[in-house]
């Protein structure tokens, strides 16, 4: 069976796009019968003028407005090929429902008035094209009646969109003159333009072509989930994911970054299908791998033999914004890349663009506004593993989440060298080099009936911590979990002995072997409770780097105004009174 | 890659973020065979299994092989199956058969309500007992957070606009005029305390699509979409009194695909059978922006 191609309608509003898909609809009989004299009927009882749009505008107060508020998608064939057309709005308001319809085209059919010419969406539209990586592009110059079907102004259209969309690195695959108020070119050659010989729309779709899937780039797989069903009497531990480029087979060994660990292609897991040997882009699929490893959503898989992908935290991006809110400068955000989502935030933003000018501003702003098209370095809370827009078109894109909702996206240009980078190949290296035991983190939690977690009781010089954390050690150690407490002091003589004293130099180190010992401790299963002063965000991202603990519980001495990072559980008042350690007891139980 | 395969993709691949970003997931499953397709498309994803519940709204007007049909198919599948119903609305008589409802606002109370009370836990929950094969009063009333439904972008207007990831408010409704943007793959999944989300991982299909998938993978559909001797058959399922066969001799799913390919309905809304879609312009839309499935 062939596949079906999806198609995106864009341009400037009013230029006529869902008048031109209303007609291809009714010029091939793609249409239910009596909708169009419904449709009809529905206009004469309002008195307003019939349009070929109105067929789109299913919803009431769409035909209450006159213009396109979202994404209409609808089905059409012809004897070549299945299109899913989407129609987009070109009002500026609605640019993040024209971004939602046109990613999921596979071409674009572009239309500009050829009586009002080139106008600010035209341009803004092709650039969000060429963003969207967007290949194919059909430019339909419409309402070609109202300018008396004049080829010379056709051709000055051409002429000046050409000269725009070569300086964005896009192309029209052609130009046609057309009317959809009048049918012309759409689904039949018009004989009132006797001097344009080329296609027409309804041609022009079956002359384009469904991009290949990306088998031949390097397999990359990034980490959708980790299933395993035991209550469903299924031992199988399947690691899914979408191939978003390449291929792999049974026996490949893959390394997962950024932790760099590996293992080898076991099986391809699959239901009321034959067993697969191999698969390949863009098929989601379930697979296990001849050791346990333990990996985590958001982890790219890599075929150790393909091209390295980047691990970085620093990376220079071109993004476009459509929140409601301006992107501000060094504000919170969070970045979703293939399966993983990440802290962000803009440090800099080195320009501005006006996407339907194409001025480039050096940028003083200090955020990004609505609609707007920019260049910025943005940091990320931890490295990520990302290829580069040159080089991959998908594993180096990525969308930014403001107030719970996509607000805006970007692509990957390079990354920059980040100070903690050095620590983090040292990790990864020591990931790789890893000999495993034969007994699993999970065999391990089944036998101790908990899973490894980590306790972390810091704050101001004077707090009592170290009387604290011994007294959570001892009541998990009575609720009969395997429980350890290690307070830093017990590192620096020892492990630390070949370190002079705190330096902030020397900081970081005594940090990063604390980390390395915490993760040993953590890798045997233990719950472990340790002491350190007044730990920061960063010094505690360090160590949940080191141990791949995602979430430490973090108890802070101390009065909550004093506190420098995000904890569970202030401890201020009654620190010996029993109720208070029974609270944290119970809240981290609760939560591990 | 054939288009099929294309489908089965993207919609797995949908499920199983679904699976992975809603700690609170559920799928609608009306018995019809859009849902049913995606019940089977979720064994594919989750390799034979179902890890979430399923909810059936049950109107108490549902024909009755569509009750018989679900009970089988959740007892042999090992499904976490669970029902809703506007137990008011039926003692009261506050219903369209009772002749005190128009149809629409019928659906409003059997079905929106019902549905909006049974996802938030402000209604009961009747969760089915593997071992008794009797359903029970749920003590979990846990609201949902993450709704998996099966429309399809092509079975009317209203439809044609939504998300795969679509978010519902506090009052369980539908802004359509300001929806979040969706691209490279990347959904809403991020939402406010008491807001949810509903899954649509079948956007993309069409009616002719589902019958060719249920061919090829052989899916058991419930009897009253064939031809068994009238000479009519169901189209699109619901409750009794609102809903009409259409003429047709189809027996099997050949016969339907062979049908749908040779234009036998294509001047016909699929929905043309189900009476409450008609009564006022845009019906169906108030009713699902009110959160009508």
């Amino acid at each position: 069976m062939e596949s079906c191609a999806n198609i995106a309608i864009v341009g400037h509003v009013d230029h006529g796009k869902s008048t031109i898909i209303g007609r291809l609809l009714a010029d091939t009989q793609s249409l239910p019968s009596g909708k169009l004299e419904q449709i009809k009927e529905f206009c004469k009882k309002k008195s307003r003028p019939f349009e070929y749009a109105f067929l789109l505008d299913a919803l009431k107060n769409e035909q209450a407005q006159g213009i396109t508020i979202d994404i209409a998608r609808c089905f059409f064939e012809t004897e070549k090929s299945k299109y899913l057309i989407l129609d987009t709005p070109g009002h500026i308001e609605f640019l993040k429902n024209m971004v939602t319809g046109a990613a999921n085209a596979d071409a674009a059919l572009l239309v500009i008035d050829a009586k009002e010419g080139i106008q600010e969406n035209s341009k803004r539209h092709a650039y969000m094209l060429s963003m969207l990586n967007i290949k194919q592009l059909v430019v339909l110059v419409n309402k070609m009646d109202l300018i008396a079907y004049d080829e010379a102004v056709f051709n000055e259209i051409v002429e000046k969109y050409n000269r725009f969309l070569k300086n964005i690195n896009l192309s029209a695959k052609m130009f046609i003159p057309v009317s959809g108020m009048q049918g012309d070119n759409i689904a039949l050659q018009s004989p009132l333009l006797p001097w344009y010989r080329g296609s027409t729309v309804l041609q022009s779709l079956d002359q384009l072509e469904k991009p290949a899937p990306l088998i031949s780039k390097p397999f990359r797989l990034p980490v959708q989930d980790i299933y395993k069903f035991t209550a469903g009497g299924d031992d199988r531990r399947i690691v899914t994911g979408r191939i978003e480029s390449g291929q792999i087979s049974i026996g490949d060994r893959l390394t997962f970054y950024p932790s760099g660990k590996s293992s080898y292609v076991k099986t391809l897991e699959s239901f009321n299908t034959q067993i697969n040997e191999q698969s390949h882009a863009p098929t989601p699929i379930g697979f296990t791998l001849t050791e346990q490893l333990y990996i985590k959503r958001g982890e790219v898989a890599v075929k150790s033999s393909d091209s390295k992908i980047h691990i970085s935290s620093r990376l220079v991006v071109s993004l476009f914004w459509l929140g409601r809110q301006p992107l501000q400068l060094n504000k919170e955000y969070w970045l979703k890349i293939g399966t993983s989502k990440i802290k962000m935030s803009v440090e800099k933003i080195i320009s501005v663009i006006n996407a339907a000018t194409l001025d480039y501003h050096q940028s003083k702003n200090t955020c990004i506004n609505r609609h707007d098209v920019a260049e910025c370095v943005i940091c990320l809370n931890s490295p990520i593993a990302c290829d580069f827009s040159h080089e991959h078109p998908v594993t180096s894109r990525f969308v930014i989440i403001d107030d719970y909702n996509i607000a805006g996206g970007g692509i990957i240009q390079k990354d920059l060298p980040n100070l903690a980078e050095k620590t983090l190949s040292q990790i990864r290296k020591r990931n790789i080099l890893w000999i495993k035991s034969d007994i699993s983190r999970e065999e391990r939690s089944l036998k101790y009936q908990h899973a490894p977690a980590l306790i972390i009781v810091t704050g101001k010089k004077q707090a009592n911590r170290q009387y604290f954390a011994k007294k959570i050690e001892r009541a998990l150690f009575n609720l009969n979990k395997k429980v350890y407490y290690l307070g830093i002091g017990n590192i620096i003589h020892g492990v630390d002995a070949d370190i002079n004293q705190q330096t902030r130099k020397t900081r970081h180190e005594h940090l990063r072997r604390f980390a390395e010992v915490l993760n040993i401790l953590l890798d045997a299963g233990h719950i472990v409770v340790v002491t350190a002063i007044e730990l920061d965000e960063k010094a505690v991202d360090l160590i949940k780097i080191t141990t791949s603990c995602d979430k430490p519980y973090i108890v802070w001495m101390g009065a909550s105004s004093e506190q420098s990072l995000n904890v569970n559980t202030c401890v201020e008042k009654e620190i010996k009174h029993p109720d208070t350690l029974n609270k944290v007891i119970k809240d981290f139980t609760h939560l591990c | 890659m054939d288009h099929l395969t294309d489908l089965e993709n993207k919609s797995i691949y949908i499920l199983r973020e679904a699976y992975n970003q809603f700690k609170n997931l559920c799928m609608l499953w009306s018995i019809g065979k859009d849902s049913t397709v995606l019940l089977w498309l979720t064994r594919k994803a989750f390799f034979s299994h179902v890890p979430f519940p399923l909810v059936h709204i049950d109107t108490a007007y549902k024909i009755p092989e569509m009750i018989e049909y679900r009970d089988r198919l959740a007892l042999k599948w090992n499904l976490s199956m669970i029902y809703g119903q506007n137990a008011d609305a039926l003692a009261n008589k506050q219903t369209y058969p009772d002749g005190t409802l128009s149809r629409v606002e019928c659906c409003r109370r059997l079905k929106s309500e019902a549905l909006r009370h049974t996802l938030s836990g402000t209604g009961p929950r009747y969760r089915l007992n593997h071992i008794s094969k009797k359903y029970e009063l749920d003590s979990d009333l846990t609201p949902y957070t993450g709704v998996v439904v099966g429309v399809r972008s092509d079975e009317e207007g209203s439809r044609s606009k939504e998300r795969y990831f679509s978010p519902r408010d506090m009052n369980h409704d539908w802004d359509i005029d300001d929806q979040p943007p969706e691209f490279w793959n990347q959904w809403k999944t991020d939402f406010a305390p008491n807001t949810h989300v509903r899954i649509h991982p079948l956007l993309d299909w069409t009616e002719l699509d589902i019958w060719k998938y249920i061919k090829r993978e052989r899916i058991e559909t419930v009897s009253l979409y064939y031809d068994t001797g009238s000479g009519k058959r169901y189209r699109s399922l619901g409750c009794w009194p609102c809903t009409y066969p259409v003429e047709s001799t189809a027996k099997t799913v050949n016969d339907i695909i062979k049908e749908l390919e040779t234009g036998k309905f294509s001047n016909i809304a699929e929905r043309s059978g189900r009476a409450q879609d008609k009564e006022d312009e845009g019906g169906l839309e108030t009713l699902r922006k009110e959160g009508y499935m």
